[in-house]
């Protein structure tokens, strides 16, 4: 489940059909080319998978630490693994899949230095969406109310968040560049969900809401 | 007894493990539901340690119903309106395939002793046997528990060609010490037993009752965990208010056990119990398999196996816990298999797979209705 997903559980249930899927998920689905293999880290209720695989004939896998997610995902035919991103990506072979996605989770990992690292060494490429810290409404809760920002996507007051290490877009890019791995594609999403700007631009670091990167070590 | 009953390696005797050869030998088997036109619904059931071929009917010598009632059927998870279930007693067992009671064709007698050690790989080797003998050359699913588990392993590392699906429940990869342990403690007791006579007990007209009942008893101990035992039975006293100060069985959780290990013996034999528990306690798949390394085992022609694997656990079960499951899942996601894992929730230990889990139960049914998809299986099969 990702650290997002039960504040605002509905947003994936909608399994396969499309229409109801995150959008950040559409976004992911749109970058990942027909009858790839797939891994997707964190996946939840399966939604994406399902919608990978009936709309883009993908050949998907799912990792997920959740019982009820597992159980909804096998329960749906989906090849689906209950277990941990951090403990149990490190026995996949190199470029086992074409894409190891990780929809906004990066933040709730203990190391994301080294997620980010595994997922780079066994997916051909990667695709990663996180949410910005850096958004407006953001920045403007902090230094009004002197408070940890609550907000629609981020619901978690600061003593209960699954979140440990947020980051802005703008941490993410410079992280990406230290750690070698090239941004080949980015797309910055707004409240209303369309995408503006460009990763390196410091109107999206303001105005998105979430960023998603399509990633490749160099 | 019901049920049919073929007669394999008469052309040419089966090599065993150990090196001897067994042959023209019996296995027993059940069948369910209909084998469709390309032969490719077929699911094989593999029992565990104790149980037999009696998956839906009522059970010849106790009348109690098949073991696996709940999760094979019309309508049920593992569907037989869908699919073609065959499930055979496995040799060393004493269920109808040949076995130590067996009367041994080349001296007249009862194999006892004189049956040859017998491996998993042995059984499933038996069972391959029967699956050509029924003219399908690929299964659509091996699926089973504890020692099934072992063989639905052994299967989809032996014959990856010939499964399409492969459903490994409550098992692990190799047998660990903890449980050979247990193994041994059972094999003592029944070999301390007078009446055994060296395993001769058929010729003698004696049965090793009281050491087989306390290898169940044993073994039964293991099955279950204590939030279940003490949710069943606590500390309560067995049809008195008080202690008796002595060793009746004052407490119901030891009536509860003399029980299993009474009505055990009367539809096992105890010297399949010895050859059978012996053959877990060989299983090592890395080793035999994978050069010590587990994920080679899944290795095919360079390549990871095309088997899609489910496996599931259960989380109070202490004698094949979560972690070998999760070892099995390690060495398949390192050769980028396709694998199902789910660990159940629930506190009734490793027998639970034999017990009403809706939970488990939904996630056998949908990954077998995932796998009939991509296998092509229509849903037409009623005949």
């Amino acid at each position: 489940m990702s650290p997002l997903d039960d504040k605002q559980a509905s947003a994936r249930t909608a399994s396969g059909t499309g229409a109801g899927i995150r959008t950040d998920l559409r976004l992911i689905a749109e970058m990942v080319e027909p009858g790839s293999r797939v891994l997707d880290v964190g996946c939840g209720d399966g939604a994406l998978l399902a919608f990978l695989s009936r709309r883009k004939g993908v050949d998907g896998r799912g990792i997920e630490l959740s019982m009820d997610g597992v159980h909804q995902c096998v329960a749906q035919g989906l090849s689906v693994i209950q277990g941990d991103a951090e403990t149990d990506l490190k026995d996949y072979p190199p470029g086992a899949f074409d894409y190891v996605i990780l929809s906004q989770t990066l933040q709730a990992m203990r190391e994301p230095r080294t997620v980010l690292e595994t997922m780079t060494r066994i997916g051909r490429r990667a695709i990663v969406s996180v949410p910005n810290f850096g958004y407006w409404r953001i920045r403007v809760q902090l230094l009004l109310t002197g408070r940890m920002p609550v907000t629609e996507k981020l619901g978690y007051q600061w003593w209960e968040t699954p979140n440990i290490h947020f980051c802005t877009i703008k941490d993410f890019v410079v992280l990406a560049e230290e750690m070698g791995i090239r941004i080949e594609r980015c797309m910055i999403v707004n409240r209303a969900g369309r995408v503006t700007g460009h990763a390196h631009s410091g109107l999206a670091n303001l105005l998105g809401e979430q960023g998603v990167f399509l990633l490749r070590r160099d | 007894m019901p049920g049919h009953r073929v007669t394999l390696g008469v052309d040419r005797p089966m090599r065993l493990d150990s090196g001897a050869e067994l042959g023209p030998f019996e296995v027993a088997y059940q069948t369910y539901g209909t084998l469709n036109a390309d032969r490719s619904n077929a699911i094989l059931i593999c029992h565990a340690l104790t149980g037999d071929h009696y998956v839906l009917d009522r059970h010849p010598v106790t009348g109690k119903p098949g073991w696996w009632e709940m999760l094979v059927g019309p309508g049920k998870p593992v569907d037989t309106d869908r699919y073609f279930v065959i499930c055979s007693n496995v040799i060393g067992g004493c269920m109808g395939s040949t076995g130590p009671k067996e009367t041994d064709p080349a001296t007249g007698k009862p194999y006892g002793l004189g049956f040859p050690v017998i491996t998993i790989g042995d059984m499933v080797r038996a069972q391959k046997l029967l699956v050509e003998h029924l003219g399908i050359d690929q299964l659509f699913c091996v699926i089973g528990g504890s020692m099934g588990g072992m063989q639905v392993l052994q299967w989809a590392v032996a014959y990856p060609e010939s499964v399409f699906a492969a459903v490994p429940i409550a098992t692990a990869a190799r047998h660990s010490a903890q449980n050979i342990a247990f193994h041994e403690v059972g094999r003592q007791a029944i070999m301390a037993d007078p009446d055994w006579a060296g395993g001769n007990y058929l010729l003698e007209g004696t049965r090793p009752h009281r050491g087989l009942a306390v290898a169940r008893m044993a073994a039964h101990i293991t099955y279950l965990s204590e939030p279940a035992l003490h949710r069943k039975f606590g500390r309560n006293l067995q049809n008195r208010q008080t202690v008796t100060y002595g060793f009746d069985a004052d407490f119901q959780v030891e009536s509860y056990l003399r029980h299993q290990g009474i009505t055990f013996v009367e539809r096992f034999d105890a010297n399949s119990y010895l050859y059978i528990t012996r053959a877990m306690d060989y299983f090592d798949l890395a080793a035999d398999y994978g050069g010590g390394t587990l994920s080679n085992a899944f290795r095919k022609d360079g390549k990871g196996t095309p088997v899609r694997f489910c496996l599931a656990s259960f989380s109070s079960d202490w004698l094949f816990p979560t972690s070998e499951s999760r070892a099995i899942v390690h060495a398949l996601n390192a050769v980028a298999a396709n694998v199902s894992f789910v660990e159940i929730r629930t506190d009734k230990g490793h027998d639970s797979f034999l017990l009403d889990e809706p939970e488990f139960h939904q996630v056998i049914r949908g990954f077998l209705e995932g796998c009939a998809e991509h296998r092509g299986l229509t849903r037409t099969s009623r005949p």
